[in-house]
């Protein structure tokens, strides 16, 4: 798969996620929260990963960044990262991760924006003290250049009085202003790769559309690549190149987002898409839903993992055997046996 | 800022004056006078007291005029510097408190040193590595420390001390020192005699203070502003120092003011049995002999101290706690 892609773009990806597995191994059993994902981020794209709460988008994040919290580990899989001037990526999974190598890498090369900008600043230092930290941490500059470049910075996300702004509190700034400076706070050391876990959901809809269209002018200026993590189809038809469909902890589908939305495969995929609300909708019409809601992490369907809310699953293969994500077109992948034949030894 | 600080500072005057007429009120409570337990105190000697004799001694002390009188006197005295002398030592008071104020303020913040360098860092320790083996130690040693009386405490470390060690443990200074004034000697004697009180009537603070900073932390881990510091590559421990940490010093600072009256209370019986010439036993002596000149400006300092306390502690807040500074900014 990873070599289709490579060849249809002609550069190798700027993050290859292999069979990433992450469980969390509580007293109550082992939760799968990542089982087996498998996707690519090419180099200036932008990648949405979409799904339901619990689906494991965020613990997907967290892996990558190596901050996943204990219990939680990650089991298997690789993390590939390529970097500037290195021959060969480096597999970001089996670093130390509380080591300096994987420490360089968070903030400087993958930053991470996520949902809560009430909350993601310490309200106990000013905005500057935090990006100048992150600068400092990650550049040898004196305060005083950081200090100026986070001003900056400040001015490119938009934000008004960057030199006033610069040295008040998270708490005297609006939920939108601060998701303003959190994505500042990433951009400050020129990250390869920008990570938006729900980065617009906690906003209100005007809000949300302006950190939508500064993020997506960012990453037309810096050329960085952009992984958006978020259940909200609008926004992934609005800002992405490819899409990743997760159910589960693990990807059903994955392609680029036109075919995605106009021709998609998984049975997932089409109910996630046949549940958002149109404006040509019938008015007092209900809107569809999935069937059934996500099953108990620590009471997974064997088989295919969405065979029980499935309208098409097929009694005797969907809940016998565990799909894998093939090709159905050159760029265009899905796990599902309605497009391939299920492997002839059923697991045990 | 400022006209919160001085709006505090007038409040907390009015509530020392809340606090004399209090102390003076309940010093009055029990039944009887100075004079009563003086001449109790002759009787059972074999001395016969005339009921003359007694009117003379309460005239003589103003204890026959009204409570408010008595007050007031009292009052303006103090307003001059003079609190008065003692009915039992009759000698002025500030020179029976003198320096034992000193000593039991000594005592005191090394029992608070003693506290938080050692609730800090094992609190800390407990909640970031939280369900470990040492958390459970920590946990377990420390509901040990709290549910021992601090007097046993101080029984035990004495016999233990004197069964192994043949080291007589008690008082703050060497025989030696005792009547000598003051020199580098006798405060370096001191010095040394100061950590096992503080040892003594720090552990139950330090159990507590452990449990509070652990839960507090904990609660601060959570927050997502941990991982957003995680995740610019800024190293565990320095991470923790600086965002939850900080965070969770707060209620440490809000008590701050309580921590001075609680070890004085706390360490009457502590220091009877290790005979520390400190405020406790003072004060407990003066209420038992009525002598209210003396038990009063004892309440009334341990009051002035509170307030003291929690002024500082407020101020500290405010200074560290940004919220708080722009919340009582008006």
């Amino acid at each position: 798969m990873a070599d289709q892609i490579a060849r249809a773009n002609g550069q190798p990806p700027m993050l290859t996620v292999e069979g990433l597995k992450t469980y969390f191994f509580t007293d109550e059993g082992t939760v799968r929260a990542v089982d087996g994902a498998s996707f690519e981020v090419q180099a200036g794209k932008t990648v949405g990963i979409v799904g339901e709460s619990g689906c494991g988008k965020s613990v997907t994040a967290l892996s990558i960044l190596r901050i996943v919290e204990r219990p939680g580990r990650i089991v298997a899989g690789q993390i590939l990262l390529r970097r500037p001037n290195a021959k060969a990526p480096v597999d970001l999974a089996l670093l130390e991760a509380e080591g300096a190598e994987i420490r360089a890498i968070r903030g400087g090369e993958i930053a991470l924006v996520f949902q809560e900008p009430m909350t993601s600043f310490s309200p106990h230092y000013t905005i500057g003290n935090q990006i100048v930290e992150t600068i400092q941490l990650h550049q040898d500059v004196g305060k005083e250049e950081a200090r100026n470049r986070t001003i900056e910075l400040l001015r490119m996300v938009g934000i008004p009085n960057p030199e006033r702004r610069i040295d008040e509190y998270p708490f005297e700034l609006s939920g939108g202003l601060r998701q303003r400076m959190m994505i500042a706070m990433a951009l400050s050391c020129n990250p390869k790769i920008l990570i938006a876990d729900e980065p617009t959901t906690a906003l209100d809809v005007t809000t949300q559309a302006q950190i939508l269209d500064l993020l997506r002018d960012i990453q037309q200026r810096t050329q960085m690549s952009v992984i958006i993590i978020t259940h909200d189809m609008g926004v992934i038809a609005e800002m992405t190149d490819d899409v990743i469909v997760m159910y589960l902890g693990r990807v059903v589908e994955s392609g680029p987002v036109d075919e995605i939305f106009h021709q998609p495969k998984h049975p997932y995929t089409q109910a996630l898409l046949r549940s958002i609300p149109s404006i040509f909708a019938e008015p007092r019409t209900k809107l569809p839903t999935i069937a059934g809601s996500i099953p108990h992490p620590h009471n997974r369907p064997t088989g295919c993992p969405f065979h029980p809310r499935c309208a098409e699953a097929m009694p005797g293969i969907c809940d016998r055997h565990e799909p894998r994500l093939r090709p159905i077109s050159e760029a265009h992948f899905a796990s599902c046996f309605l497009y391939h034949e299920p492997e002839a030894a059923p697991p045990s | 800022m400022l006209t919160y600080t001085i709006r505090r500072f007038l409040l907390a005057l009015l509530t020392i004056w809340a606090i004399s007429v209090l102390s003076f009120a309940i010093i009055q409570l029990p039944p009887g006078d100075y004079v009563t337990a003086y001449i109790a105190q002759l009787a059972s000697s074999g001395v016969d007291v005339t009921p003359e004799f007694a009117e003379n001694l309460r005239q003589q002390y103003g204890l026959d005029s009204p409570v408010y009188v008595q007050y007031l006197k009292w009052m303006q005295q103090i307003s001059r510097g003079n609190f008065g002398r003692s009915l039992e030592w009759r000698v002025p008071v500030l020179d029976i408190i003198g320096d034992r104020l000193w000593l039991t303020m000594a005592v005191s913040v090394s029992a608070v040193l003693f506290t938080w360098g050692l609730a800090l860092p094992i609190g800390i320790y407990s909640a970031v590595r939280q369900y470990s083996i040492a958390d459970y130690i920590f946990t377990f040693i420390g509901f040990i420390g709290l549910a021992v009386p601090s007097f046993l405490l101080a029984l035990i470390l004495m016999y233990v001390g004197f069964r192994y060690f043949g080291a007589n443990i008690g008082g703050l200074f060497s025989p030696e020192y005792l009547q000598a004034d003051w020199s580098l000697g006798k405060l370096w004697d001191l010095i040394k005699h100061l950590p096992l009180p503080a040892l003594i009537l720090g552990t139950a603070g330090t159990a507590q203070l452990i449990r509070i900073m652990r839960a507090n932390l904990l609660d601060e881990l959570r927050k997502p502003y941990v991982i957003t510091a995680r995740a610019k590559g800024m190293s565990e421990l320095r991470l923790i120092l600086k965002y939850p940490v900080r965070a969770a010093m707060n209620p440490f600072i809000s008590t701050l003011g309580y921590l001075f009256p609680f070890i004085i209370s706390g360490s009457i019986i502590v220091a009877l049995v290790l005979g520390l010439p400190t405020i406790g036993p003072l004060l407990l002596r003066a209420l038992v002999a009525q002598d209210m000149f003396l038990a009063g400006t004892i309440v009334l300092f341990l009051g002035i101290l509170t307030v003291l306390g929690t002024f500082i502690s407020d101020i500290l807040l405010m200074w560290v706690d940004p919220r708080i500074r722009f919340e009582r900014r008006e």
